[in-house]
């Protein structure tokens, strides 16, 4: 059995609460923390980990704490990014409602390591429920004298507060959430600065995922060094996988970074291969934002070996033959699955979604939806598919944040790997409507290419 | 005519509000700003000007800063909606397995397209993007409580919707 790290006790009847999740050992960390290390020893323990930022970009997050300005006099923030919106995207969400001490607990120690005395969570809007579940869990663990003043009587204090949103993706990105956080519109800021010198209230503060935040505590339990024990080279620890689409057991997983992506898809601890009988055809493997690889590309890499669940792995390739881990939404289509349709979906979204404040992508992602649209829809040109490749990449790089790339790789990888599907569309209009390309030859064996050394 | 119910929070509700604001440093009261519309929205249905206008007054800011915001956040509505919004998400994964579908069963049994509100006033639906639930699609909530309801089919959309006629 792999290693559990997050989820190893949500079975426990009660782990939501404060007295069960104390027994199952919770709070330990805070404890350890506060009473025998410095903020410093922390931040080290962290940085040892090689925990890596787990919202989606996988920037080491001990560097990103020591980044930190620490003017005198000024607050300091610690921000959990809660907004969870990437499509294919629902682990945080799973692990909120089912442990939401186990955040808390992160909070704290991460609090802890960054001076920060007053915390938010940032909870997207629609997580009421959510919300919640954390306000409970905060007062229970204020009660029982793990927030608030003089914690555990070492003197540290701390606030952990609960903000909602709105309703919008875009304030999942840092510099959104921290604007929408001071209750304006979710318009990213131009970087530099970034948050970790004026974030927010202009005041150094640090964003991480939930995820990120939760795994601090066996972090700070076991030590950095053992963490880095667990996965595979640079992608060490556990990763919580949000598995969804075509599958026999959709649900939230966490793995050991390095498991291979065919044992994740196929075997029945994971998700259980693919539903009703059908073949594999695509996968999207790190929520909608990555590009969309084909069963082939997706299970192998072009030397032959099998493609692993890691950073490094499922980047393989670049971008001709690869992807990226991200948010780990994964997102499995069997042979019945239109690529067309679901590349349309997708770029609605990010055009429904886009804050308008660039024009590459305000323009970029509306003209990209309408042009699948018309493709899907039995009104496509040839040219329209060189068009959308053009116009993707016109607003690849040219946008203040990363929204406008995400809105252009599906579109682009789309292309790349199945424009037999998208001709198919052009020349077929009519069967298009209603049918798709099948699995046609994207499962098909790939050759291998010898590998220079 | 109904008289035009005056816009104030109920002396619980204005609790709230002070607890609210107290989570922020001095002079930062703003951020309270979409906590608060949440409280209004489920206190007066929706957010009109007055409602707005109020939340600004509450907040000692303009009412312009109030307007942008709600305009900007798809939970914020500016107009009124059914007693029941059912919000059925229709991203990708969801899909994938068969949202489309539940979207179609909803205009066909309540008899009105996306965004109308059937003639009793109860229900309106509407299609909204991922609701970070995908393994679970399709999915829809119902606010102001965001009660979920997952893995829908027709039978148990047509349960949803006998129950909550029923409730009224
Ligand atoms: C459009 C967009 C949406 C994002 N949405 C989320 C999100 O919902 N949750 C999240 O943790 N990070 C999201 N991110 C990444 C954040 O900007 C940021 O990198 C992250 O919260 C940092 O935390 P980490 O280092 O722990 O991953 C998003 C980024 C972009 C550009
Ligand atoms: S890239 Fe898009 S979402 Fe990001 S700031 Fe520009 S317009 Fe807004
Ligand atoms: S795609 Fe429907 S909840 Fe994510």
């Amino acid at each position: 059995m792999a290693q559990k790290i997050l989820l190893k006790n949500i079975n426990v009847p009660g782990i939501n609460t404060f007295e069960v999740y104390r027994q199952y050992g919770g709070y330990a960390a805070v404890e350890k923390a506060l009473k025998t290390m410095s903020a410093d020893d922390v931040v080290e323990e962290v940085k040892k980990s090689g925990l890596r930022g787990r919202g989606g970009a996988g920037f080491p997050t001990g560097m990103k704490w020591s980044f930190l300005a620490k003017p005198e006099g000024v607050p300091r923030y610690l921000v959990c990014n809660a907004d969870e919106s990437e499509p294919g995207t629902f682990k945080d969400r799973y692990l909120m409602t089912h442990t939401p001490h186990t955040l808390i607990e992160g909070m704290i120690v991460s609090s802890f390591a960054l001076g920060a005395n007053t915390s938010y969570i940032y909870v997207r809007g629609e997580m009421m429920p959510q919300i919640r579940i954390l306000e409970k869990a905060i007062a229970e663990a204020k009660n029982a004298g793990f927030l608030g003043k003089n914690i555990l009587g070492t003197g540290y204090d701390l606030e952990i507060y609960v903000q909602p949103g709105g309703g919008a993706y875009i304030c999942g990105e840092e510099t959104a959430l921290l604007e929408s956080l001071e209750g304006k519109r979710g318009n990213p800021r131009i970087k530099p600065p970034f948050p970790a010198i004026a974030g927010l209230y202009g005041c150094p503060t640090v964003v991480n995922n939930v995820e990120s935040i939760a795994a601090v505590s066996w972090i700070v339990n076991n030590g950095g060094d053992e963490y880095a024990k667990i996965g595979i080279g640079r992608s060490t620890g556990t990763k919580l996988i949000s598995a969804s689409g075509n599958i026999n057991k959709p649900g939230v997983y966490e793995i050991e970074l390095g498991l291979s992506v065919e044992e994740f898809i196929y075997s029945d601890e994971y998700c259980g291969g693919i539903a009703n009988g059908k073949r594999l055809k695509a996968v999207v493997a790190g929520g909608s934002s990555v590009p969309i690889l084909p069963a082939n590309l997706i299970l192998k890499l072009s030397n032959g070996q099998p493609r692993l669940m890691s950073y490094e792995s499922l980047a393989e390739g670049g971008f001709a033959t690869g992807t990226m881990l991200g948010s780990g939404g994964f997102i499995v289509m069997d042979e019945d699955a239109c690529i067309v349709r679901n590349t349309w979906n997708f770029s609605r979204f990010y055009h429904h979604e886009s804050c308008g404040q660039c024009s590459p992508c305000r323009e970029g992602t509306g003209w990209m939806e309408k042009v699948l649209h018309r493709i899907e829809y039995g009104h496509g040109k040839m040219s329209d598919i060189d068009l959308l490749v053009d116009v993707s990449k016109k607003i690849e790089g040219n946008t203040i944040c990363p929204l406008g790339d995400a809105a252009a790789w599906p579109v682009a990888s789309a292309i790349r790997h199945f424009r037999d599907e998208f001709e198919w569309h052009v020349n077929n209009p009519q069967a298009a409507m209603d049918g798709n390309y099948g699995l046609a030859n994207y499962a098909d064996p790939i050759p291998v290419v010898e590998e220079a050394n | 005519m109904l008289a035009v119910k005056e816009i104030k929070f109920s002396a619980e509700a204005l609790k709230k509000v002070d607890e609210i604001v107290a989570r922020y440093p001095e002079g930062r009261q703003k951020s309270a700003l979409l906590p608060l519309l949440h409280l209004a929205q489920a206190e007066f249905g929706w957010c009109s000007t007055e409602v707005m206008d109020y939340v600004a007054s509450l907040l000692n800011i303009n009412p312009i800063e109030v307007y942008e915001v709600a305009s900007f956040y798809t939970m914020y509505h500016l107009k009124p909606s059914g007693k029941y919004v059912l919000e059925v998400c229709r991203t990708g994964p969801c899909c994938l397995v068969g949202a489309e579908k539940i979207l179609s069963i909803l205009e066909r049994k309540l008899g009105v397209k996306e965004g109308e509100v059937t003639p009793d006033g109860l229900f309106s639906f509407k299609g909204v993007e991922c609701l970070a639930a995908c393994g679970y699609g399709p999915v829809l909530q119902i606010g102001p409580e965001y009660t979920f309801y997952e893995n829908l089919t027709e039978e148990s959309v047509d349960e949803l919707l006998t129950q909550l006629k029923n409730k009224n």
